[in-house]
C-alpha cells in the first residue's frame, strides 16, 4: 500500500542527492564574501525548508484526520512531524557549525531567524510526549491532530514574522530578488532543495510502509494467538499511532 | 568577519556534511532494527500457523472412522 513506487523513488533520491552534492563541490563557485564555508548553505537551508514544509504537511494531515476520522491520516501526520524533527535537528546543527565558522559563535540569541526556528523545533519536540501521555488511541489521535494543525499554522506565521523583522546578521536566501545569487548558485540550491524534498518523501513513505506492515503483522499475530476475530487494542502504550 | 581560508573552512564544511550523513545513517540503522522486529513477528506468525495446521491435521486423523 505505502510501498508502491518506493524503489523508483529511492533511486531518484539517491541520484538527486549525489548530483546535488557534486554540483555543490564541482559546479557552484565559492562565495565572494564567505568563501568555501558557504557550501554549508546548500545543506542547511534545504534541511530547514523541508523540515518546515513537513511540519505544515503534518498539520494538513491533521485536518484530514479530523474531517474523515481515518487513522491512516493520523499516521501520515505523525510520520511527517517525526521526520521533520529529525531534519530540524540537522538544520540546527549544520547552522551552528556554519555560525561558528562565519560569526565565531555557535549560537546567537539576538537573531530572529535562529530563535524562531528553535521555538518551532521546541514546539514540535512536545508532540511526541503529548502523544505518549494519552493512553486512549482515539483521544491521542484527536489531540495530536489539533496540536499538529495549530502548530502547523504557526510555522508560516512565524516565517512571515521573521521576514518582517529587521535582521542584519542572518543572510536572506528566499527573497523577491532571489537572494542576489548568481544563476549557477541558484540552480545548485534548487537541485539541493529538490533532493532534500525527495529524501523526505522517500523516508516518509518508507516509514509509513514499515509501520503499516508492523501494525498488520501484530494484529494478525494477536488474532492467531487468541483465536479471536475481533480487534484487540495494543497493550503497550506508545506515542506512535495504532491502526 | 573575513572569509575563512580553505583549510580552515573545509573542516566546518566537512563537519556539516558528516552530520547530515550521520543523521541518515542513524535513521537507516533504526529502520533496520524495526525490519528485524517485523521479521521476528513474521517468524512467530509462521510458527503459530504451522502449529495450528499440525493440530488441525491431528484432529482430522482422530475423527476419521476406521
Amino acid at each position: 500500500m505505502f510501498g508502491r513506487g518506493l524503489k523508483t523513488l529511492s533511486l531518484i533520491t539517491v541520484a538527486l542527492i549525489v548530483g546535488a552534492f557534486a554540483m555543490v563541490f564541482f559546479y557552484a563557485p565559492n562565495d565572494a564574501d564567505q568563501g568555501f564555508i558557504q557550501k554549508i548553505f546548500y545543506l542547511h537551508v534545504p534541511l530547514a525548508i523541508v523540515a518546515l514544509f513537513g511540519f505544515v504537511a503534518g498539520g494538513v494531515y491533521g485536518i484530514k484526520y479530523l474531517r474523515t476520522g481515518d487513522r491512516l491520516h493520523d499516521l501520515r501526520s505523525y510520520v511527517a512531524i517525526h521526520l521533520s524533527l529529525i531534519l530540524a535537528v540537522g538544520a540546527l546543527v549544520t547552522g551552528s557549525i556554519w555560525a561558528r565558522g562565519s560569526w565565531g559563535v555557535w549560537w546567537t540569541w539576538d537573531e530572529p531567524t535562529l530563535v524562531s526556528f528553535l521555538i518551532v523545533f521546541l514546539l514540535y519536540a512536545c508532540y511526541q510526549p503529548l502523544r505518549f501521555s494519552i493512553e486512549d488511541p482515539e483521544r491521542q489521535a484527536r489531540y495530536a491532530a489539533v496540536f499538529a494543525i495549530i502548530a502547523g499554522a504557526f510555522v508560516p506565521l512565524n516565517f512571515m514574522a521573521v521576514r518582517m523583522a529587521e535582521s542584519l546578521v542572518h543572510p536572506r536566501v528566499l527573497s523577491t530578488t532571489g537572494g542576489s545569487m548568481p544563476s549557477d548558485m541558484r540552480i545548485t540550491f534548487l537541485v539541493s532543495t529538490v533532493a532534500m524534498a525527495c529524501l523526505f518523501i522517500t523516508l516518509w513513505k518508507y516509514e509509513l510502509a514499515s509501520k503499516h506492515a508492523t501494525f498488520r503483522l501484530r494484529a494478525l499475530k494477536r488474532r492467531l494467538a487468541d483465536g479471536e476475530d475481533a480487534w484487540t487494542p495494543n497493550p503497550r502504550r506508545s506515542a506512535a499511532p495504532t491502526l | 568577519m573575513p572569509a575563512l581560508p580553505l583549510d580552515e573552512a573545509g573542516k566546518y564544511v566537512a563537519a556539516a556534511y558528516l552530520v547530515f550523513l550521520a543523521l541518515v545513517l542513524i535513521y537507516v540503522a533504526i529502520m533496520a532494527g524495526r525490519l528485524a522486529r517485523v521479521e521476528r513477528d513474521l517468524g512467530e506468525i509462521t510458527d503459530l500457523l504451522e502449529q495450528r495446521t499440525a493440530e488441525a491435521e491431528d484432529d482430522e486423523r482422530e475423527t476419521v472412522p476406521r
